[in-house]
């Protein structure tokens, strides 16, 4: 089910996942602030476990599919912004 | 209780009866008491040569089950198991410095340890003899087998010590309100294992009320849906009001389930509707703390009052609340407001104005204050709890910090090294003065004030 997006596809897609961050979280940065490929966790953006249970929801409603921890590295989908989108347009339903 | 006086390990002496569930390449399979205690001895024969005369076991361990090993280990070896309240590098730190010669016992985590503590990943264990295991062991119900670790107001970590008898009357007294005495179920829970709400309602009834555990810890919704479809039932999810509302508005099928226990943070009526609704089965809230172990439970949908648990007493000593009986260690003071009623029972009317509550954790305003202002640069501080807003999940704390010459993103990652990253500020605000009253005070309406600027900056 799962396809590789290209990297424009990602790129695209960028925004879109930033402003949703950036709204389920109420972050004080905007989102173009948020760079794509620095650190989501600790000393980059600074989300803890509990964002990431909040970005899971937004992510199941909005792209329609559900996280899970043990068929993939979560480490590395949250490793960015970049990351995290790829991850998305990869798993993307709807 | 005198020392000759001692409980067994598990509550019935059916070696063979499960202790755990976990996942096997995909496949959920069972662990009984009896392989338990085989890999237990093992590891303890491990642990022996590098554990100091009186030195304890940090157990880190992730997964249930591996937690249970270290903690079997250390009742084999009377190694007291150590269970800090955050993985803060400060606070293994104090710990290694007050139990000097601890080992760490972790699974699968390789980041830095403070130097004083030293590291101990879970080694293989598949030599293990189940076979040779005909008996379980006795303990000493006066031994202190557990140290629970509260992050206390003076900036230390507080140590809250449990005897085995405590911790074995805890379990069935909590058994008794959940209904875990009649009827056992599997656990699956959504909280560490370390912490005392997981020890004494995920861990321990796997010993002592027959109920195994999932070794999971499952996390996303999909996770938790999982874990709950791979035991049989009855099931039991252990969870937190967080954890309960994320896996609610997933919108995702879930498995039948027959009990559901919430605890750490008052559940909205509305939520404990919802979920009764959605999941079929009750739930249960428990009251308790780390330092008096489980009170209390109650069923929201039915009641707001709670009905403590079998041989607990509340006690007014000048307008401090006093818990004591039977499981609970001394007469330990609660950190809420509560009005007891004519029958027993009791309404909790809201927390203390220094301990707070962000996702189900708890810690002291003051405690947090002292972590601030104890680092380098910093000349005055206050972390502030702002109202939440209708919808939203999570309330974080908000920070005002004077601290000439370090950027708000120092001070984070500083912090980041002392407390646990729930209560890490958002908003922190760089300020050049506090607005300290003639006292030296700050009111709760400067606090707001500052918190609305910040928000509409």
């Amino acid at each position: 089910m799962s396809t590789a997006p290209t990297p424009e596809t990602v790129a695209a897609l960028l925004p879109e996942v930033a402003q949703l961050i950036v709204e389920a979280l109420n972050l004080e940065v905007t989102a173009d602030e948020i760079q794509p490929d620095a650190p989501l966790f600790g000393d980059g953006l600074g989300l803890d476990s509990i964002d990431v249970l909040e970005i899971a929801l937004v992510i199941s409603k909005r792209y329609g599919f559900q996280l899970r921890s043990d068929n993939a590295d979560n480490t590395r989908i949250f490793a960015s912004l970049r990351a995290l989108t790829a991850h998305i347009a990869s798993q993307r339903t709807q | 209780m005198n020392s000759a006086c001692r409980l067994p390990l598990f509550s019935s002496d059916d070696l063979d009866l499960p202790v755990a569930w976990r996942d096997e390449g995909g496949r959920a399979v069972s662990r009984s008491r009896r392989r338990l205690l085989a890999e237990a001895a093992l590891l303890a024969e491990k642990m022996s040569p590098h554990l100091a005369p009186g030195a304890g076991i940090v157990n880190l361990c992730n997964d249930r089950y591996h937690f249970a090993l270290g903690f079997v280990a250390g009742l084999l070896l009377d190694a007291v198991s150590l269970q800090p309240a955050s993985h803060a590098h400060e606070t293994l730190a104090e710990i290694a410095a007050d139990y000097p010669g601890s080992l760490c016992l972790r699974d699968g985590d390789d980041s830095a340890l403070p130097p004083a503590l030293r590291d101990f990943p879970l080694p293989d264990l598949s030599l293990a003899q189940p076979d040779g295991i005909t008996q379980q062991p006795e303990i000493p119900v006066d031994r202190v087998v557990a140290i629970l670790f509260t992050s206390g107001s003076t900036g230390r970590p507080q140590a809250q010590r449990k005897t085995w008898g405590k911790l074995v009357a805890n379990v069935e007294a909590g058994a008794q309100a959940l209904g875990l005495a009649h009827m056992p179920q599997h656990i699956v829970a959504t909280v560490p294992a370390q912490h005392s709400y997981g020890f004494e309602s995920s861990f321990l009834p796997a010993l002592q009320a027959a109920s195994p555990f999932w070794a999971g810890k499952p996390f996303y919704p999909q996770d938790i849906t999982a874990a709950l479809a791979a035991v049989p039932r009855p099931r039991l999810l252990v969870t937190t009001p967080f954890h309960l509302a994320t896996l609610l508005d997933a919108g995702i099928d879930i498995p039948a389930l027959d009990g559901i226990v919430s605890a750490t943070a008052p559940l909205a009526p509305e939520l404990a509707a919802r979920a009764e609704a959605a999941l079929g089965a009750p739930l249960l809230e428990i009251y308790g703390s780390t330092e008096s172990g489980q009170l209390a439970s109650r069923r929201p949908t039915q009641d707001t009052a709670w009905t403590l648990l079998a041989g607990v007493r509340l006690e007014d000593a000048a307008g401090q609340i006093l818990a004591s009986g039977r499981h609970v260690e001394g007469r330990v003071p609660l950190g809420d407001r509560i009005e007891r009623l004519a029958d027993g029972r009791f309404e909790l009317l809201g927390r203390h104005a220094d301990i707070i509550n962000v996702a189900g954790k708890r810690t002291s305003l003051a405690w947090l204050n002292h972590q601030i202002s104890a680092i380098p640069g910093v000349r005055d501080a206050a972390f502030y709890l702002p109202a939440g807003r209708p919808g939203q999940h999570v309330v974080r704390l908000a920070a005002f910090v004077v601290a000439p010459g370090l950027s708000s993103q120092g001070l984070l990652a500083a912090l980041r090294q002392r407390i646990d990253a729930v209560f890490l500020p958002r908003p922190l605000r760089l300020l050049d003065v506090l607005p300290r009253n003639s006292t030296g005070k700050l009111t709760q309406q400067a606090l707001e004030t500052l918190y609305q600027q910040a928000m509409h900056e």
